[in-house]
């Protein structure tokens, strides 16, 4: 067993440390210059700085959980700043390898910490080389970063990556002492953690005594972070957990939900009726943030405080899809105190310290608990006082899953969070870089796979596919093996056969396949709908491909906190201009973007199924509840509720399982899928987090009541069986999961989107290599891969799965002559959305039939 | 609109998918091929047969099924229309080291499609030979009444009227057709027509598009994208589309 891990029972747990309370700790003795450089501050050693010290002296890999502002980023450097201090001498003379890494999930964070720690090690006249590496680094810079590694050397998972895969990682990293992973929790359960997992274990076969550090916020399920930065032995063994320290909050925020004299929407996401109550709170403070959900959603608040704002107050904008100059000029103003109020996105919600915020508001539900933990963090940093935050709710469900957090806030729960298994393609990915720095040996390259947590389940079968994927394709008919890319050499070691394979994976390494994104320009037609002629203005900022492709010229939508026509498009530029009009053509999309928790969810069951807990809520949310039990019914926690009724000439079939939208949308599909093989006749459905709408021509109720349609058999387990896979294979969705699988396991090369289109450039897409592979090899890995990416993040079928299982002989139905008021808000949605799952021939036959109209005159 | 266009489609509801290039009448296929009835001829462009292994050649190892796929397609459609002549028109091979390239099961499967009927490979810029041992004629154009058939459509040639020729049926450019519906974006493979001449969609598995409203097509057929007669391939059918309601990709 490698050092620095322990069995995890019983995990260390320290006692919990009051940060600033305790004041000095004098167990750990600093070296002169730092207790003078402490002393000078008027600073002294926090308890959780002397137990990192402490750890690493312990050659203890530990996890550090802290809240915002308790000096967690000097916690992490100063035991390698001490280490470095006393190991000068003798480091000088070699000096061919980097002491400690820092990794972080944002290049804008490294550059930040990176200047937070010069300035100590400045001030102590520490000889130490601190650097940063991140992908706007110059090549020269980078050139002599490797030959001559700094001390201490800050960069991102795929930086990092990268250096593994050279030819000298062996040296480079013969002597690392510490690995500093900040943000653990942002990024264990995403495919950048698989891939950092991976580099992890790597770093601990070429460095054996390395010691890692994590930082995270506070998480519901610290141990699995422990385990992260563990080195795991065996999947059926104990789980190796290293040490941890945490820092509770020891004042309790105070969280209070808007009580609005307006008239609370039935469904939306803006909250557009609160603007005015919002913009009271920013003057009676003096920064605020306005926490949302998504860019539309910032894009509308942004107007609509601006419009109440008869007081002039500089209130801006930020999320990610600005203009980076804009950006930063925004958080430059936020840190120089020129600002009252922002409005962001979760753009602004990793560690970055922008100034004294003394209030936060979140519009919209939080939807997780852990997340409005996070935001309301980030007011008052001085950690030790409490933080003040207002939370907004859109609509009446939302008023109810705030009050869900507040409560979830208050008892200090978090989301429970799950590491999942490791994804298949980015170990294709590893698999390449490591053939790329040297000849491997495949048993050990196995074992080493299998210590990182995501992937000590990974079976030899498995891993073997993958090496065989790598090498060849790992297709059953062996065409390729003469243009194989990894070859066992004379020693049994798999080796690459050429270098420019090399090349082609420093191209596409990484796990972040960004939406393609095109740039949003002033500028106007001179003839319309002639790409040619247009004329390029100022940049607005970025916006995704897929929200243009829905656009025709003319068509005005919101953006950068104006509403903007579309004008055209030209290689990689949108061109729009300013429009008159104020409301938008085209809603940008305003769901949320992430789903309700399933924590949060069971919470707003059990509120809404206890009617005395209902007097907490505002009157109308009560009075709406009380009349939903009047004229249909409140369904129990572990029902679920069903209703039919007439509408037009339609009929409905309500259903609210709170098992949030992405859970839904899939359970829509399925659902009407059942429904149409039963003859019910549907024609579309739409969901929300909390409920699903179904319509269609078919007397829905009628045919539940003479057995026609059973709704036992409608929400049985089996639908995830084989209508899944009928539905998915084919789907829209499973074609973008496999192209993204697809560039990650290096099958096809990133696309920089639009930069190579030449006159001719005919575009090959994976669509075509997914077709083609899905009929002639269905169980190849890389549609395992895509299939298992889709089940756990796109469709949440576990969750699926765990409510079908749940609700099995729990299904009330109530059959009503018209809308109940527990179904307006989801049938508000109808319109709103888009409806998923439609036959892409029937649009072709709609566009074709306007023809044959035309041209037969009966148009 | 063309009035052999306007004819064809007050013919019936069903005749959508009737095009008349010259004085010749065909019809569009969904699988992407052009079916003659008066000759009993079955076109099909762009194969691109073995471009899979083109590309493992250089160390991208995509599914090496697509020739399979691609031959499996041809057959179905054989199957249907049994033709008495089948015109492949240019670029069957992605290259001609991809003709040595093609697995025995492909092989087979070729020779028996050729049987009982003329086999016609028209070179194209992929494959400018044709080995002798896959069969069939192998010509550079094929001239069907007052229509010619070749790979690569000629720019000059048809305004000149030359040889009586008055239409032409082309490949090479892979024309696909985007249009925006209800929020939603559909690209499809589609065949492309204005004045007398006809380009028709890829027939081969890995083959890309490019898109009819890109200025590739406005430099080739010399009109602006309301003139352009587009039917794009659905599942089951084809679908004659509005040029105005084309949109670039």
């Amino acid at each position: 067993m490698p050092p620095a891990t322990r069995k995890a029972a019983p995990a260390r747990e320290k006692r919990p440390v009051e940060a600033r309370a305790s004041g000095a700790d004098t167990r750990v003795a600093l070296p002169d210059v730092f207790a003078d450089w402490f002393a000078a501050r008027g600073w002294s050693l926090r308890a959780h700085q002397a137990a990192m010290v402490e750890a690493f002296a312990r050659r203890e890999s530990t996890l550090l959980i802290a809240p915002t502002g308790a000096g967690k980023t000097l916690s992490g450097f100063l035991p390698s700043l001490i280490d470095l201090h006393a190991a000068h001498a003798e480091r000088s003379a070699k000096h061919a390898s980097v002491h400690t890494l820092y990794i972080s999930p944002l290049k804008a964070l490294a550059v930040d910490v990176a200047r937070n720690v010069m300035t100590p090690a400045e001030e102590m006249s520490l000889d130490v080389r601190i650097e940063t590496r991140t992908g706007d680094t110059p090549p020269a810079r980078r050139q002599r970063q490797m030959r001559t590694p700094p001390d201490i050397l800050l960069t991102t998972p795929e930086q990092l990556a990268l250096l593994l895969s050279h030819p000298s990682a062996a040296n480079y990293f013969a002597d690392l002492k510490l690995v500093v992973l900040d943000e653990l929790h942002s990024l264990v359960t995403s495919k950048r953690g698989d891939l950092l997992s991976l580099d992890l274990a790597r770093l601990r076969t070429l460095a054996p005594d390395l010691v890692s550090f994590g930082l995270s916020a506070t998480v519901a399920r610290p141990t699995e972070l422990q385990a992260f930065l563990a080195h795991q032995v065996a999947p059926d063994d104990v789980m190796q957990l290293a040490a941890r320290h945490q820092v509770f909050e020891h004042t309790e925020p105070h969280i209070q939900i808007l009580e609005s004299g307006e008239r609370l929407p039935w469904s939306g996401h803006s909250a557009r009726y609160a603007f005015p109550e919002i913009y009271e709170a920013i003057k009676a403070h003096q920064l605020t943030l306005v926490f949302v959900n998504t860019r539309s959603q910032a894009e509308i608040v942004f107007q609509g405080l601006w419009a109440a704002n008869d007081d002039a107050l500089p209130i801006a904008l930020h999320h990610g899809s600005l203009d980076v100059a804009q950006r930063r000029k925004v958080e430059a103003a936020m840190v120089a105190g020129g600002l009252r109020a922002v409005v962001c996105t979760s753009t602004l919600d990793l560690g970055i310290d922008w100034g004294d915020v003394d209030l936060v508001v979140n519009v919209g539900a939080p939807k997780g608990a852990s997340r409005l933990a996070q935001r309301i963090g980030r007011a008052n940093h001085r950690f030790d006082e409490p933080s003040k935050a207002l939370l907004v709710p859109a609509n009446r469900f939302e008023v109810m899953e705030c009050r869900a957090a507040l409560d979830a806030a208050t008892a200090g729960v978090q989301d429970t969070q799950i590491i999942r298994a490791g994804g298949l393609d980015v170990l294709a990915q590893h698999v390449t870089g490591t053939a790329c720095a040297g000849p491997f040996d495949r048993d050990a390259l196995y074992h080493e796979v299998r210590s990182a947590l995501p992937y000590s389940g990974l079976s030899r079968d498995r891993f073997d596919r993958i090496i065989d994927f790598v090498s060849t394709g790992g297709y059953a008919l062996k065409a390729y093996d003469r243009f194989a890319r990894l070859r066992e050499n004379p020693d049994g070691l798999m080796e690459l056969t050429h270098s420019r394979f090399a090349q082609q994976y420093r191209l596409n390494v990484g796990t972040i396949i960004e939406a393609p994104m095109l740039k949003v320009r002033l500028g106007r037609a001179r003839k319309t709908g002639s790409a040619a002629a247009l004329v390029g203005g100022k940049v607005l900022g970025e916006i995704e491909e897929w929200f243009t492709e829905q656009l025709t010229p003319g068509d005005t939508f919101i953006f950068a906190g104006q509403v903007l026509r579309y004008e055209g498009m030209k290689d990689t530029n949108v061109f729009v201009s300013r429009a008159t009009a104020s409301d938008p053509s085209i809603p940008s999309y305003a769901g949320g973007k992430f789903p309700l928790s399933t924590h949060l969810a069971a919470r707003v069951r059990q509120m809404l199924a206890h009617s005395e807990s209902w007097g907490l809520l505002p009157d109308q949310v009560e009075d709406w509840l009380r009349i939903q039990q009047e004229k249909s019914v409140v369904p129990h926690p572990d029902e679920i509720l069903i209703e039919t009724f007439p509408r037009g000439d339609r009929h409905y079939l309500i259903c609210y399982p709170f098992e949030g939208r992405l859970a839904h949308q899939t359970l829509g599909v399925l659902l009407t899928r059942r429904l149409d093989r039963a003859r019910a006749r549907p024609i579309g459905f739409v969901a929300n987090d909390y409920a699903i709408a179904i319509w269609g021509l078919g007397d829905v109720s009628a045919m539940i009541a003479d057995g026609r349609v059973s709704l036992a058999q409608l929400f049985e387990q089996d639908m995830l069986g084989d209508d899944l896979e009928a539905w998915l294979s084919n789907s829209m969705l499973m074609k973008r999961t496999f192209r993204y699988c697809a560039v990650i396991a290096g099958l096809i090369e990133r696309k920089f989107p639009r930069a190579e289109k030449s006159g001719r450039q005919v575009t090959f897409s994976s669509d075509l290599i997914y077709d083609v592979l899905r009929e002639h090899e269905p169980d190849h890995i890389l549609l395992e891969a895509a299939w298992a990416d889709a089940a756990t993040g796109l469709l949440d079928l576990g969750r699926l799965n765990g409510f079908l299982e749940r609700i099995d002989g729990q299904i009330r139905h109530i059959a009503l002559d018209a809308v109940s008021p527990l179904a307006v808000p989801v049938l508000l949605e109808v319109g709103r959305e888009r409806v998923p799952g439609m036959d892409p021939d029937a649009l072709l036959r709609e566009a074709s039939q306007e023809l044959i109209d035309e041209a037969m005159g009966t148009g | 609109m063309a009035g052999q266009q306007q004819t064809a489609l007050q013919a019936g509801a069903c005749a959508h998918d009737i095009i008349i290039i010259g004085s010749e009448m065909f019809v569009a296929d969904y699988s992407g091929a052009l079916w003659s009835p008066t000759h009993r001829l079955l076109i099909a462009a762009d194969l691109h047969l073995e471009k899979g292994s083109a590309y493992a050649r250089r160390g991208s190892f995509l599914p090496p099924y697509d020739s399979r796929q691609t031959l499996q397609r041809l057959e179905h459609v054989i199957a249907r229309f049994d033709p008495h002549t089948v015109v492949l028109l240019g670029d069957s091979f992605h290259d001609v080291e991809g003709m040595a390239q093609i697995g025995a099961e492909e092989r087979a499967l070729i020779s028996q499609m050729q049987r009982k009927r003329d086999w016609i490979w028209i070179t194209g810029n992929h494959d400018p030979q044709i080995a002798g041992w896959l069969g069939g004629d192998v010509q550079k154009t094929l001239t069907l009444g007052d229509v010619v058939l070749r790979h690569d459509p000629v720019v000059d040639v048809l305004p000149k009227r030359e040889h009586g020729l008055v239409g032409e049926i082309a490949g090479h450019f892979h024309p696909v057709a985007r249009i925006v519906r209800h929020g939603r974006s559909l690209r499809r493979r589609c065949f492309v027509s204005v004045g007398g001449r006809l380009v028709m969609p890829a027939f081969g598995a890995y083959a890309g598009g490019l898109n009819v409203c890109d200025e590739a097509f406005s430099a080739l057929l010399a009109c602006e994208k309301q003139d352009l007669r587009v039917w794009m391939l659905g599942d089951d059918d084809v679908f004659p589309i509005r040029g105005r309601e084309l949109c670039g990709d």
